[in-house]
């Protein structure tokens, strides 16, 4: 029963990550992630692939480590970012978040954490419980696609380790993200 | 070490036997640390309602000591706000018993009251400092101690001169020889660090390439709880100032964050997110056993503080929107809602009284240090920085601490709690932040 409810939420989910697929200035590599086939965890079917459009397929056997670091590969993108006092995984960090969930899936060893990260307004430690708030948002997704609650481990950095160091909104949308760090990196 | 510092302090005039055993322990807690050239500045602004105006006459034989006893006193005073500082000078000799005073000659001066004393090298090497302060208007003693200090202890020695006259001219207890914890960023290194109320002597007890945030003195004022991301995440640690030792004593999965000490200093309350959001528990100061959960909200509940009897806790929860303050007894039950007005209202922290609490609260894009009374809920704004942050009060209740910034650098300044005078702490090299205003030395 579990099993079939996960599927066709991960199915609608793929479905969303596929409709969502803009890709923007911002988010380099999207296109191959949007663009490709969305593979489905083993023994569901996808969501029905679009028609070629000259991006390189994704391969069905599981991704090792390497594309981690990839540059061309959607793993290595590993920030998700949020709108002012949000947690709220917008619909362009989709992909990205389904990529990472998948690559869990399919290396049931490999384990990470997300660090959250709040602007730097506010109480320091109110910002710890609201990165927290966003670290526990995406880990939840990649639990819904497939991912085992132990494999994600949610933590925050509050606003104690800004990305950018303006204060103005673009620092602040910035530094409101949620950053994925494997184990081992 | 610790013999070095047994009878550092007595007393030979009559007085308290209590304060001066308080002295020793502090005094031996200090020894333990590592010393750090670092020095805050103060700057003063604003003055109390009224003042006292007060001669503080340097004492025999300290002009040649490498740290001069009266210029402390005087600075002690004249910072809190609540005294004018008379002009001593030009007497030859000065006055350094009773019976050399002139008094009509202070009056003329227009001093309510007098300090004169003495310093004396024992043959230890040690130094006998001794005071009196002297009623102008009665012509009586008020007060009169006498200490025995080594040369390191000489400021000390002076604050708890100024805590004496403070105690006895106003009604409160004097906080100079406390002492306040703080974070300063030096480049990409943290420090935390621990000085006297005035800034002087500063000591890292611990740093860090990663943040170090939320200090919390433990009621006895021996031990600091803190947090630290050295662990890549947040970890809550306990040291001893004693000994400079500490201990991980919450590291659940996720974060762990927001100490505080509940005051009979058995059980830290914390915030963690091991089961999912951030919430609040009580674990012991070890770190020994298991976290009892105290509060139940699928909103963020963070920043708890005991009052001090131990009977409430506030906290910051955004269960109903926003953030805002709400209290709960602190066995557990049902929290009740305390701030209205304005949709941000964060960092609780009791008054040694326990009738009011302040905090920080947003005011068209200014977060500003507040304080609110617990029967009236009437609110009080007291600072107008664009980013004022951690407000404690001092543990007599008169001044509140608080990290703020001035052209884009971390200060910390301190505000009456009227409002009326401020004083701004500057360190020369870094960022400085998170203060924690100590308890009075046990």
């Amino acid at each position: 029963m579990n099993r079939i409810l996960t599927a066709t939420v991960v199915l609608f989910l793929l479905a969303l990550a596929g409709c969502a697929a803009t890709p923007t200035a911002e988010q380099p590599g999207a296109a191959v992630e949007d663009r490709g086939k969305p593979v489905g965890p083993p023994g569901v079917v996808a969501a029905k692939p679009k028609p070629d459009t000259g991006a390189k397929p994704l391969v069905e056997k599981p991704l090792g480590a390497a594309a981690l670091r990839d540059p061309g590969n959607i793993l290595s993108r590993r920030s998700v970012y949020f709108d002012f006092d949000s947690n709220l995984v917008k619909d362009e960090f989709r992909p990205l978040v389904t990529a990472h969930a998948r690559y869990l899936q399919q290396n049931p060893g490999a384990k990470m954490r997300i660090e959250g990260h709040a602007d730097e307004r506010g109480s320091r430690e109110y910002n710890i419980a609201l990165g927290q708030r966003r670290s526990e948002a995406v880990k939840q997704m990649m639990q819904l696609l497939g991912a085992r609650p132990d494999q994600v481990e949610p933590v925050s950095f509050g606003e104690e380790k800004p990305k950018a160091a303006g204060h103005d909104e673009a620092s602040w949308a910035e530094n409101r993200r949620g950053d994925i760090v494997y184990q081992g990196e | 070490m610790i013999k070095e510092f047994v009878g550092a302090t007595s007393g030979k005039f009559p007085g308290r036997p209590h304060r001066l055993l308080r002295a020793v322990a502090f005094l031996i807690s200090l020894a333990a640390l590592p010393a750090a050239h670092a020095a805050l500045t103060i700057e003063i602004v604003g003055t109390g309602a009224t003042q006292l105006p007060i001669a503080v006459v340097p004492f025999r034989a300290e002009a040649g000591l490498a740290q001069p006893v009266t210029p402390v006193i005087a600075s002690d005073l004249a910072r809190s706000g609540l005294f004018r500082m008379v002009d001593s000078g030009g007497l030859n000799p000065p006055p350094y018993e009773p019976q050399d005073l002139n008094y009509s000659n202070w009056r003329a001066r227009g001093a309510d009251a007098v300090v004169i004393g003495s310093v004396a090298p024992l043959s230890d090497g040690r130094y006998d400092v001794r005071f009196r302060l002297m009623d102008v208007a009665r012509q009586v003693q008020l007060a009169g101690f006498a200490y025995t200090a080594n040369a390191s202890q000489l400021r000390l020695t002076a604050h708890r001169i100024a805590d004496v006259i403070y105690e006895m001219l106003t009604s409160g207890k004097g906080v100079f020889s406390t002492r306040i914890a703080y974070i300063v960023k030096k480049g990409k290194r943290y420090e935390l660090q621990v000085a006297d109320a005035d800034g002087y002597g500063a000591q890292t007890v611990r740093w860090s390439d990663e943040p170090i945030i939320s200090p919390s003195w433990s009621p006895d004022g021996t031990r600091l709880a803190y947090v630290s991301l050295e662990q890549k995440k947040p970890v809550v640690y306990v040291q001893s100032l004693m000994t400079g030792q500490y201990q991980a004593v919450a590291n659940y999965w996720g974060s762990n964050s927001a100490p505080t000490w509940s005051p009979d200093g058995r059980t830290l309350a914390v915030v963690l997110s091991k089961d999912g959001g951030s919430q609040i528990y009580f674990i012991n100061t070890d770190g020994k056993g298991q976290p009892r959960r105290m509060t139940f909200s699928s909103a963020i509940d963070t920043e708890p503080n005991f009052s001090p009897d131990g009977e409430l806790m506030l906290f910051t929860s955004d269960r109903g929107g926003s953030p805002q303050i709400y209290g709960m007894p602190a066995a557990g039950g049902d929290p009740r809602r305390l701030t209205f007005e304005g949709s941000y209202n964060v960092t609780p922290r009791f008054s040694p009284d326990g009738k009011s609490f302040t905090f920080i609260q947003r005011n068209g894009g200014r977060f500003n240090v507040a304080v609110q009374d617990m029967t009236t809920r009437q609110v009080q704004v007291l600072t107008d920085g664009a980013i004022d942050e951690s407000p404690s009060f001092a543990p007599n209740g008169r001044m509140i601490l608080y990290a703020t910034e001035v052209r884009g650098r971390g200060v910390l300044s301190a505000v009456s709690s009227d409002g009326r005078v401020k004083q701004r702490l500057t360190e020369d090299a870094g960022d400085v932040r998170e203060p924690a205003w100590g308890p009075f030395p046990k």
